[in-house]
């Protein structure tokens, strides 16, 4: 998931007998499945849980370009470069429709990006961690892509209509991530014994980051429910969290590598896989700020925006005049 | 003067034949630079054949609360769909 603890602005459920009118056929619209669209009425708390949720989700596309955008220059053929460029590419494009999404609430994209850098916003943590080599972009995008897509898909049906188009024609795009990176590791996977030694280093470094992608379990997002009652939030953390897991494994065993967590065990009762929870506290101390790559990360997002500047104004500069001429001519 | 680029409105003829059809948007300081970042974001994957961009602050739209008396006078009148008439058996296909 590329949106994480995201703070619903709302305190708790209101029942129904204390919502207003508006309140109430607003809701009575999100209980009926009709999506809300930039102009229709919504509550405050809404809208800013929205804005907070969609920045995240489009800070996370545009941070994810830069471990990727690590291997460009180095990876192994032309057409692995062709691929890799392409998915990085889309990444940018991924961020771009969700900033547009934002931006119909009423926020400009411009604000977003400064709030970012000024750390009052926050990106996925799975971008805080390292791609040492190779492997790690093959597992890149079958892993952290994969555990995007679970949360995509869901989030199609999310109840604001710019939000849900924007998944949908994300959805699109993302499967062919998913598919390039486990084409990837399995070329490594079937390869020398050291190629397959440093496919199995990359799952087992890159598993848990990736299931913290969805987030704390149930249990302590205490954000949940008012997301969940708007359908901001479709299907809870564990849910999608195991999901994932139970995707995931048959691929792990295709490729004849071994399970990256001892627990992992088919559970015949729950028809669904045992595993370990993530490490918890190395999530929240990553969140903080504290991962292995937080500072780099934001120090080339704020460099790439400061350095760009000129550019951006330099072009504004040369369109303002063209129209003022043009104007003047007539 | 705030320097952030306009926001444009992007159509997209996916096909001969087809119509244009409202695709998503994007910043660009002018037309030309909007045609440009619009190839390149929509129509990565052969999706088009003909862009069109419309500056997002041109367009006028009608308002949400206005939808039951625009879109609703429509919904009684069924008789302007051909379902509405029986045409006999023995006239066939019509």
């Amino acid at each position: 998931m590329y949106a994480q603890m995201i703070k619903t602005a709302s305190n708790g459920i209101k029942p129904r007998e204390e919502m207003s009118e508006e309140e109430r056929a607003f809701q009575d619209k999100i209980d009926n499945d009709i999506k809300i669209e930039p102009r229709d009425w919504m509550p405050e708390d809404y809208r800013r849980t929205l804005i907070r949720q969609i920045g995240q989700h489009a800070h996370s596309e545009v941070v994810g370009q830069l471990p990727e955008g690590n291997w460009i220059t180095r990876a192994p053929t032309l057409e692995r470069k062709a691929i890799l460029l392409a998915k990085v590419q889309d990444e940018a494009g991924h961020g771009l429709y969700l900033y547009s999404a934002a931006e119909t609430l009423g926020v400009s994209r411009d604000e977003l990006i400064e709030l970012l850098h000024e750390g009052k916003m926050k990106y996925s943590s799975i971008f805080n961690y390292p791609t040492l080599n190779w492997a790690d972009i093959g597992a890149v995008g079958w892993l952290v892509d994969g555990a995007a897509i679970v949360n995509q898909v869901a989030l199609q049906r999310t109840s604001y209509g710019p939000y849900s188009r924007a998944m949908i024609r994300i959805c699109k795009e993302e499967s062919f991530h998913a598919r390039q990176g486990y084409d990837a590791i399995r070329a490594m996977a079937f390869g020398t014994p050291e190629q397959k030694r440093q496919a199995q280093d990359a799952l087992n470094r890159l598993w848990f980051p990736a299931l913290m992608m969805f987030g704390p379990s149930d249990a302590e997002s205490t954000h949940s429910e008012q997301s969940m009652a708007w359908k901001i939030k479709v299907k809870s953390n564990d849910e999608l969290r195991q999901q994932f897991v139970d995707q995931t494994i048959p691929q792990i065993e295709y490729l004849k590598l071994d399970l990256p967590d001892p627990n992992i065990k088919w559970n015949e009762e729950r028809g669904h896989y045992d595993f370990s929870e993530p490490d918890w506290p190395e999530f929240f101390n990553v969140i903080k700020g504290n991962g292995p790559c937080n500072v780099d990360r934001m120090k080339d997002r704020v460099a790439a925006w400061d350095d760009g500047e000129w550019v951006r104004d330099g072009l504004l500069a040369h369109a303002r005049k063209k129209a003022a001429r043009k104007v003047a001519a007539e | 003067m705030k320097n952030e680029w306009p926001l444009w409105e992007i159509f997209i003829r996916g096909q001969h034949g087809l119509s244009h059809r409202h695709v998503g948007s994007l910043h660009a300081p002018d037309a030309e630079m909007a045609v440009k970042n619009a190839r390149d974001v929509y129509t990565r994957r052969n999706e088009g054949v003909s862009i069109w961009v419309v500056e997002a602050k041109h367009i006028a739209a009608s308002a949400p609360s206005e939808k039951g008396p625009l879109f609703e006078p429509s919904e009684s009148k069924i008789y302007r769909h051909p379902t509405f008439y029986d045409i006999p058996d023995e006239v066939g296909h019509m």
